[in-house]
């Protein structure tokens, strides 16, 4: 019994190091793109703010905009339905891969529930570039709000 | 003066506790029946203290008290009754004094009830008890305090989160809390259990209704928040396999296993150290759970902002808690007597082989959530852990468990006949072959393993009722005989039958919906229509109305099928004013086979709107399995054996007929 026990673990463990070799997704920020050298076609996050009066809507339900984080910025292309806390001058974490020439194909962004939540990630990114400091809001809010309180 | 009277009762509750952690196991060490009797006073008092406590603060949210901090950051007059009154704990600090009022009414259910424990035992359980919600009254008193005043008084709120505005997440916490807190009580009599050097099947049968009971709460606790997710977010899904939502999940795979292994203790006095140590890791989970959501050390789209200040704190309580228990069991396990001994393929075996699945489960899931924290601190990258590798490393250990589940009620205690187990499952094979076949006949699209986990729910379901049929004896015995038999049977078996059927209805839930869902996403101009899943979809438009602290932007949805008109949804954008944040509403069509679920994105120029569709078929079979569960689990938690003060043994001739031996 106990070696079918070990059976099932080893199994297991074998499953987990298998997955976490496959499908973990690493986080980066618009600097790291350039400074690591992510080569295109890998899935990766890409995390920080919505660059200020960068989003554009295109045909249909694609959505184009860009990701700041004040030294880097990096166009995302995006085709579905924002979350509806995605706001221009807020932290973003998007999914998806790099393409040629510099653009992010993102078939996911994150949403959050509330306002003033900020993804960890983004955080502390943003923390250690001397951006953003707990309890205050991020640098560019100061931007007028877009289209969507418009109603 | 009704704000301070809340706090003085939390201070003069964390002092009770103070003195109910101390005497009582003083007096159980030193043999002194009046120490130890302080125990049921104190834990009443305590409780008491806490509702006082927890009334006042209820009070200040219903009055819209804007003095108090608390109500003003999370509280707005406009707010309709219900939500000012959940807006208690849909915040950090009024959910921490849910939390330990929910850890007093516990203490005190032991206190009132427990009148039939050994003092000792009953002492040493209040007392661990205690040091548990001493350390949550401290967190609170230091760290988060509901009853801080505010000078000057703000005469409007901010307004609770909109989101949270919502019936089922108005019982969402509460539900998930008592959860949570539930597995203190196996947690408390684990400890007591070491500190005595002595469990044995009384103390089984003690710990199996609370943990059944926790269990239940966080069944339900946790199929509403994915409920909630399903129709108040808008994307359509039903879990994300976010940290968030694992925390609330590893607790709860771990009760399930320490539900079973009780058993086997309880009936058969083996498992014992096993058990004591699921008990300790599965409140240690809970604890874990509470940390991370309350910590916001993982980026979670359930996240709320939080202060890191107060996750230092809940880790301290968390590596007191785990690491005391651990280190108490480490020292003292070696010296409790095993019981029981029993062959690879009996009851036991099978209830062996459900822990270690579930227990492994826990890991892997453990080990998918953590992950990103341990990584980071080692080299400093930051990665996210998503669902495909939980569905390539949990998914694959639900498989043999499920395949494994209608066995275990058919096998024998000690010594089981799988022949004539497999004889008796015959019919549900042959459902599940047909289940197959059917699947593959009617559905064209979809993954190939997908029939075949369908099949898998129906043979979770069939197997159940042959339990119960096989039970009766129907095949073998006249009518009335098996009607006398169906009345006889004790309500646990029932219970374990339709709580396993629950299983199987969620696992046909899960994959249909995971397999065949429709999703379309589109822009529409007013007129036209659209087509999923066989329904017309016709888009008239959009319409503004006002809600009574929000406007919103309603889409007309005309539904059609083959021509004649069903229903008209009505998807909406709303803009609540406190605070101003946008959400969406979804509209959803519940039909027998599945639900069609539209959503209103945004305005995409020139009167066309953004709006996604989905058809998720059988997607409700998931929340009405985690139902059934729950009326799975009530039934055998009202079963006579298991109630608590009920006469020790009484056998029943029905009850565990052995197979042929």
């Amino acid at each position: 019994m106990i070696a079918g026990a070990l059976a099932v673990l080893a199994v297991a463990v074998g499953l987990v190091l298998m997955a976490l070799s496959e499908s973990i997704v690493f986080f980066h920020m618009p600097s790291d793109i350039k400074a690591k050298a992510i080569p295109e076609g890998q899935r990766i996050r890409l995390g920080g703010l919505v660059a200020a009066g960068s989003v554009k809507r295109g045909q249909g339900t694609d959505v184009e905009f860009a990701i700041t984080d004040t030294a880097e910025q990096i166009t995302v292309r995006y085709r579905g339905v924002l979350p509806d806390l995605f706001r221009e001058g807020q932290g973003v974490v998007t999914e998806g891969k790099l393409e040629a020439g510099r653009i992010f194909r993102a078939d996911t962004v994150l949403a959050k529930h509330d306002e003033t939540y900020m993804p960890p990630e983004v955080a502390k990114a943003l923390k250690e570039k001397g951006l953003w400091q707990h309890g205050t809001p991020p640098p560019a809010v100061t931007v007028p709000q877009p289209a969507a309180e418009k109603k | 003066m009704i704000v301070e009277l809340g706090h003085f009762a939390l201070v003069l509750a964390f002092l009770v506790c103070l003195v109910q952690m101390v005497l009582p196991m003083w007096g159980a060490r030193v043999g002194d029946d009046r120490l130890m009797g302080v125990a049921e006073p104190a834990a009443l008092a305590q409780l008491g203290l806490l509702i006082v406590a927890f009334a006042a603060l209820t009070h200040a949210y219903v009055v819209s008290d804007f003095s108090v901090a608390n109500v003003y950051a999370n509280s707005h007059s406009t707010k309709p009754l219900i939500y000012r009154i959940s807006g208690v704990w849909g915040n950090h600090e009024g959910s921490m004094l849910l939390w330990v009022l929910i850890l007093a009414l516990f203490g005190a259910a032991v206190a009132a009830f427990g009148t039939n424990l050994p003092a000792t035992l009953r002492a040493n359980v209040l007392s661990v008890q205690a040091s548990i919600a001493l350390a949550f009254l401290l967190f609170i008193l230091l760290t988060s305090n509901p009853f801080a005043r505010l000078d000057p008084v703000p005469a409007e709120g901010r307004g609770l989160n909109p989101i949270l505005q919502d019936p089922a997440l108005a019982f969402h916490p509460p539900f998930l809390y008592a959860g949570y807190v539930g597995f203190s009580m196996a947690y408390s009599f684990a400890i007591a259990g070491l500190i005595e050097g002595r469990t044995d099947a009384a103390w089984a049968r003690w710990v199996r209704p609370w943990t059944l009971a926790a269990w239940m709460f966080l069944t339900v606790g946790i199929a509403m928040g994915s409920w909630w997710a399903y129709y108040e977010l808008g994307w359509g899904g039903w879990w994300f396999w976010d940290p968030v939502e694992n925390a609330s999940f590893m607790p709860w795979l771990a009760g399930t296993a320490l539900l079973h292994s009780a058993v086997v203790m309880e009936k058969r006095e083996a498992l014992k150290v096993w058990t004591i140590l699921l008990a300790i890791l599965t409140f240690s989970l809970s604890l874990m759970g509470a940390f991370l959501v309350r910590s916001g050390v993982l980026s979670s789209v359930h996240a709320f902002a939080v202060d890191p200040k107060r996750g230092v704190f809940i880790l301290a309580i968390l590596m007191v808690f785990i690491g005391g228990g651990l280190t108490l069991y480490a020292w003292r396990a070696p010296s409790l007597r095993q019981g029981g001994i029993f062959a690879p393929l009996s009851r036991e075996g099978g209830l062996v082989l459900n822990n270690v699945l579930l227990t492994t489960a826990t890991g892997t899931v453990l080990v998918g959530t953590l992950y990103p924290l341990a990584l980071e601190s080692i080299n400093g990258a930051k990665i996210s852990v998503g669902a495909p590798y939980f569905n390539a490393t949990f998914v694959p250990l639900m498989v043999p468990l499920l395949l494994a589940l209608p066995f275990g009620p058919l096998l024998a205690w000690k010594r089981g006949d799988v022949y004539a187990a497999l004889q008796r499952l015959m019919v549900a094979g042959l459902l599940a072959i047909g289940a197959i076949v059917l699947v593959f006949a009617l559905v064209e699209r979809g993954p190939w393993l997908a029939p075949f986990a369908i099949a898998l729910g129906v043979w979770v379901i069939a197997g159940a009722i042959s339990e119960l049929l096989f039970r009766v004896r129907v095949g073998n015995a006249d009518v009335a005989e098996i009607l006398r038999r169906l009345r006889n049977l004790p309500r646990s078996v029932y219970g374990t039958a339709i709580a396993h059927a629950g299983v199987g209805v969620m696992v046909i839930g899960i994959t249909a919906t995971s397999a065949w869902q429709s999703e379309t996403i589109l822009t529409m101009r007013p007129g036209e229509t659209t087509r999923i899943a066989g329904y017309e979809i016709n888009f008239k438009g959009v319409a503004p109305s006002d809600g009574p602290n929000y406007r919103e932007v309603i889409g007309l949805m005309q539904v059609s099928q083959g021509g004649s008109r069903i229903v008209e949804l009505a998807p909406s954008k709303r803009q609540y004013n406190a605070p101003p944040q946008a959400t969406s509403e979804a509209g959803i069509h519940v039909a027998l086979m599945g639900d069609l679920y539209v959503v209103l994105g945004d305005e995409a120029g020139d009167g066309a709107w953004s709006v996604r569709l989905y058809f998720n078929p059988l997607v409700r079979l998931i929340w009405i399995g985690a139902v059934i569960m729950f009326i799975g689990g009530a039934l055998s938690l009202s079963d006579r054996r298991l109630r608590v003060g009920a006469p020790r043994r009484v056998r029943r001739p029905t009850h565990a007929p052995a197979p042929a031996e």
